[in-house]
């Protein structure tokens, strides 16, 4: 049946199964491939997204359950300040080996900054162990959120 | 502006790699304008010809240069996470003497008759390219000049090159590479082995940090991967085989599969009994990837499990311990007379150390889009080894090689799962039957319990020591895989394993137990399991003979027997630089100096492999719940003259680091009835963010060409992180992985 849901501030109406994952949805309906398939069983958080501000994995989320809520994905986080300035940490720091779950890392980055904005280590380690970095970059990912953490706020634009 | 000469060093380093007098240079005008330079060089390190079955292949780089100065250098190999995409076009640029600023980087796609070999395996990058990619830059760097100094009437000597320009001092003149590029494209070659490289000191490139090219694209998530792959028309594609390998099928329900919402069809593969390519199966091929994983639920199949579903990791430890009981059925090495030099030991110590099954984990699982039409195929494919896949497909599909092109995309990790193309062949195959495009993506579960695992392994170790405590007599009875008197994949051992050359009586002999488990290489195939084993049981013996564990080593090293080593190589271990490294890392870490908590201890291990010396210091803390906490970890590493790309060097380091000691700590694969027991990550764990200890990496410049970063610092974290829990708590790791249970202290 068809669902509207807003992903990044645009609303799209997609016809799906309702117990679709979001994941799926956002990946094979609307072509926004920077949500990625890990796992399937949300022990990976490569497929992390906000709904309605809140980090989930998409790959267990129904897309019937997201019909009225606002999703945020890897391609829209940039239009936050702290999405923005997150981004432009893990550049600066050269974070990623292979990349694939790095969008995730910083949607669940994104979650902790929002909620404490200046987050200890142990604040990282707790609110980033959902999520598997296989290449073992958790130094430099670390070292980017405290890097986005001490930056002033910055415009937000295109990178 | 840089100036240039040809180095003792270089000069070796260029005789090191035969570069043939066939050697040429092409070169034409690009369409659009530009200069485009097409380079040949012939097959290089004979190192490389065995990780591919690329042999006396020429490679070929492509620079293109546009009239307003925008430099495209092509990456030719795989990217997989490892830095080359970045890496390989900085070697270019520097000697073309362009700026960062102004290269565009292009993925080449597979073309080995103007690329040469095109993998990413064993951390052969570096070495095979470091020479003849910079000769490449440096003849388009020649040519540009020519074309300026006959432009302007003057002798080419005259002019010098800097930032895309071309400069003649005496008249203040200059042209950018832009203006020059379609002059420079109709002048002769000229031979890449007279060009004139930069002197190190003059690099603006190399030895800088360059950020990876694809970084701005992952933070912002858009389409890299192969799993991003996406055509009009494509349909989508799971496949089912036998969890007990090498299983046969009978049959399948696919007619009531087909009735299921938006499956567009399934069908019955039939396949053969090689792993690597198209084996028996179920394809289900749907609208989306998850309507066609969830008519899986519905899947009935009866399977011919076959001969290896009487297997298991269980039966595997009892027959390692029935063959210790007697001598090993073949000898891999036997220097002096061991036997009678442990008879007259002082003291003898004998330990058995095992370690598991592993899987690879990448995170992006595996995956390929295919598409057959009119008799070709046209394959996107996130592989290691693109060329193999290319023939498996064609074998697969009965079609010529020639009538297969594939397209190498992005890798979401690779750790030498990739070098196997079996996802190539199955995406071809559905493919072909459904005509049209379709992606084939295997889940968590295909992805753990159809990989080629890291193989286990066993080893009865034995060693004598003398009164003054040094190794007199030394054997190992390794217990490894095999069929038909032939070594498993990777489950192999060298006989040149150290300490071999450093001891006088020494032997190693192997004896094999039947596998009908697929194996494989995995990050530092056979150093990530053998530094395990042998560099903690060297531990055992510093601790027997009551000597400092670094100060046991360096003794060790010392003691070069030249006359007993094997053949003086490139693989071959310098005793001078791992002796080097060894010191190193035991002052940056305090080795010896500090007093450390009860439960806190520090071990130390060294392991060449794959060119690099690594020596590397772990201090863990053991909880008396008998958990184990890393809290730092220092790596000391020689791999020659120049980093290439500082700032993913350490990246790669540190990651390998902790790559080993996650394995160390948590991942096993575990066999029973044939097939794989763990299914998710829930039961076969990486490494998580809490358990990330600091790295500190040091590197030793030495007057050696450059090599690989992608594995060697791997090996020693392991047998590093057992030995500190050693110190930690005298309880020795002899089994992997690490089991905290044995810890426990309370």
């Amino acid at each position: 049946m068809p669902y509207s849901i807003q992903i990044n501030g645009k609303r799209h109406t997609v016809d799906v199964d309702g117990d679709m994952p979001l994941l799926w949805v956002l990946r094979d309906a609307l072509n926004l491939k920077g949500t990625k398939f890990g796992c399937g069983a949300g022990l990976c958080g490569a497929c992390t997204v906000h709904v309605d501000g809140k980090p989930v994995r998409s790959c267990q989320m129904p897309v019937s359950r997201v019909a009225n809520a606002s999703v945020t994905t890897i391609e829209g986080i940039g239009n936050t300040s702290i999405g923005k300035r997150l981004q432009t940490a893990w550049l600066d720091i050269d974070v990623p080996q292979c990349g694939y779950c790095q969008g995730g890392q910083i949607m669940s980055a994104a979650a902790l900054l929002t909620k404490t904005p200046h987050p200890t280590d142990r604040d990282i380690d707790t609110a980033m162990t959902g999520n598997i970095c296989r290449c073992n970059t958790y130094l430099r990912i670390r070292a980017a959120i405290k890097k986005a953490a001490s930056a002033s706020s910055v415009d937000v634009g295109s990178l | 502006m840089a100036a240039y000469f040809t180095s003792d060093s270089v000069r070796r380093s260029v005789d090191s790699f035969v570069v043939s007098r066939r050697t040429f240079l092409k070169a034409s005008v690009a369409t659009g304008g530009g200069l485009l330079l097409q380079f040949a060089l012939p097959a290089l390190a004979r190192a490389a010809a065995a990780a591919t079955e690329q042999s006396g292949a020429t490679l070929n780089a492509f620079v293109r240069i546009a009239p307003d100065g925008v430099v495209t250098i092509l990456a030719k190999n795989p990217e997989i996470g490892q830095g080359v995409k970045t890496m390989l076009p900085m070697l270019i640029a520097e000697e073309l003497d362009v700026d960062w600023e102004q290269v565009r980087i292009e993925q080449a796609g597979l073309d080995t008759d103007k690329f040469g070999q095109q993998f990413a395996g064993g951390s052969r990058a570096t070495p095979i390219n470091w020479e003849p990619l910079r000769r490449v830059g440096a003849a388009g760097r020649q040519m540009l000049a020519t074309a300026a100094a006959q432009t302007w009437g003057i002798p080419p000597a005259e002019c010098v090159t800097g930032s895309g320009k071309v400069f003649h001092k005496a008249s203040g003149r200059s042209a950018s590479y832009g203006e020059l590029a379609s002059k420079a494209a109709g002048l002769p070659v000229p031979d890449l082995k007279s060009v004139k490289l930069k002197d190190p000191k003059d690099f603006k490139i190399i030895g800088h940090s360059k950020r990876s090219v694809d970084n701005p694209l992952i933070v912002t998530g858009r389409p890299l991967f192969g799993i991003d792959i996406t055509h009009p028309g494509m349909l989508y594609a799971v496949f089912q085989k036998c969890s007990v390998f090498g299983g046969k099928l009978v049959n399948a329900n696919t007619d009531e599969i087909k009735k299921l919402p938006n499956v567009r069809d399934a069908f019955v593969v039939k396949g053969g009994d090689d792993p690597q390519g198209l084996v028996d199966g179920v394809a289900i091929v749907a609208d989306n990837w998850w309507a066609a994983n969830k008519a899986r639920e519905s899947l009935q199949i009866t399977w011919d499990e076959g001969a290896t579903a009487a297997q298991s990791s269980a039966g595997y430890a009892e027959g390692a311990v029935q063959h210790a009981k007697s001598e090993p059925a073949v000898s891999l090495r036997k220097d002096g007379d061991a036997k009678s030099a442990l008879a007259n030991a002082a003291r003898i110590v004998e330990a058995g150390y095992a370690y598991p099954f592993l899987p690879h984990l990448s995170m992006e699982p595996q995956n390929c889009t295919a598409e057959v039409r009119d008799g070709k195929v046209e394959l996107w494919a996130p592989t290691q080894n693109p060329g193999p896949g290319r023939k498996i497909v064609a074998a697969t599909l009965g079609v010529p090689e020639s009538d297969v092109v594939v397209h190498m995309t992005r890798c979401g990790g690779g750790f030498g799962r990739r070098l196997r193309n079996d996802f190539m062949a199955e995406s071809a195959w559905i493919a072909k039957v459904i005509g049209a495009p379709v992606k084939l993506v295997w889940n968590r579960t295909d992805d753990i319990q159809h990989d080629f695992y890291r193989p286990g392994g066993f080893h009865y170790l034995k060693a004598g020591l003398d009164s003054s405590g040094e190794i007199s007599a030394f054997t190992d009875h390794f217990v490894t895989f095999g069929n038909n008197g032939r070594v498993a994949d990777s489950a192999t051992m060298s006989d040149a394993e150290f300490p071999a050359g450093h001891v006088e009586h020494l032997d190693y002999g192997m004896s094999l137990l039947p596998l009908g488990v697929p194996t494989g290489p995995l990050r530092a195939p056979r150093s990530n399991a053998l530094a395990f084993v042998f560099q903690s049981f060297i531990d055992e013996l510093a601790h027997a003979a009551d000597k400092d564990p670094v100060e046991f080593r360096l003794a060790l090293l010392a003691k070069s027997r030249p006359g007993a080593s094997t053949a003086v190589d490139e693989g071959s271990l310098d005793s001078g630089r791992m002796s080097a490294v060894l010191k190193l890392v035991a002052e940056k870490s305090s080795w010896g100096k500090q007093k450390l908590p009860k439960g806190t201890g520090m071990g130390v291990a060294f392991y060449f492999s794959h060119l690099g010396y690594f020596a590397e210091v772990v201090q863990a803390t053991v909880a008396p719940s008998g958990d184990v906490k890393v809290d730092k970890v220092w790596v000391a590493a020689d791999v020659g003259s120049q980093i290439i790309n500082p700032v993913n060097a350490e990246n790669q380091v540190q990651g390998a680091v902790l790559d080993g000691l996650g394995s160390a700590l948590h991942q096993e694969i575990t066999i029973e009835h044939g097939r794989v027991v763990q299914a998710n990550f829930d039961t076969v764990r990486p490494l998580r963010i809490g358990e990330a200890a600091p790295v500190e990496v040091h590197f030793l410049m030495t007057d050696h060409p450059p090599t690989g970063l992608g594995e060697p610092a791997l090996p020693p974290a392991i047998p590093a992180l057992c030995n500190a829990i050693y110190a930690a708590t005298g309880k020795r790791i002899r089994k992997l992985p690490i089991n905290t249970d044995d810890l426990k202290s309370a």
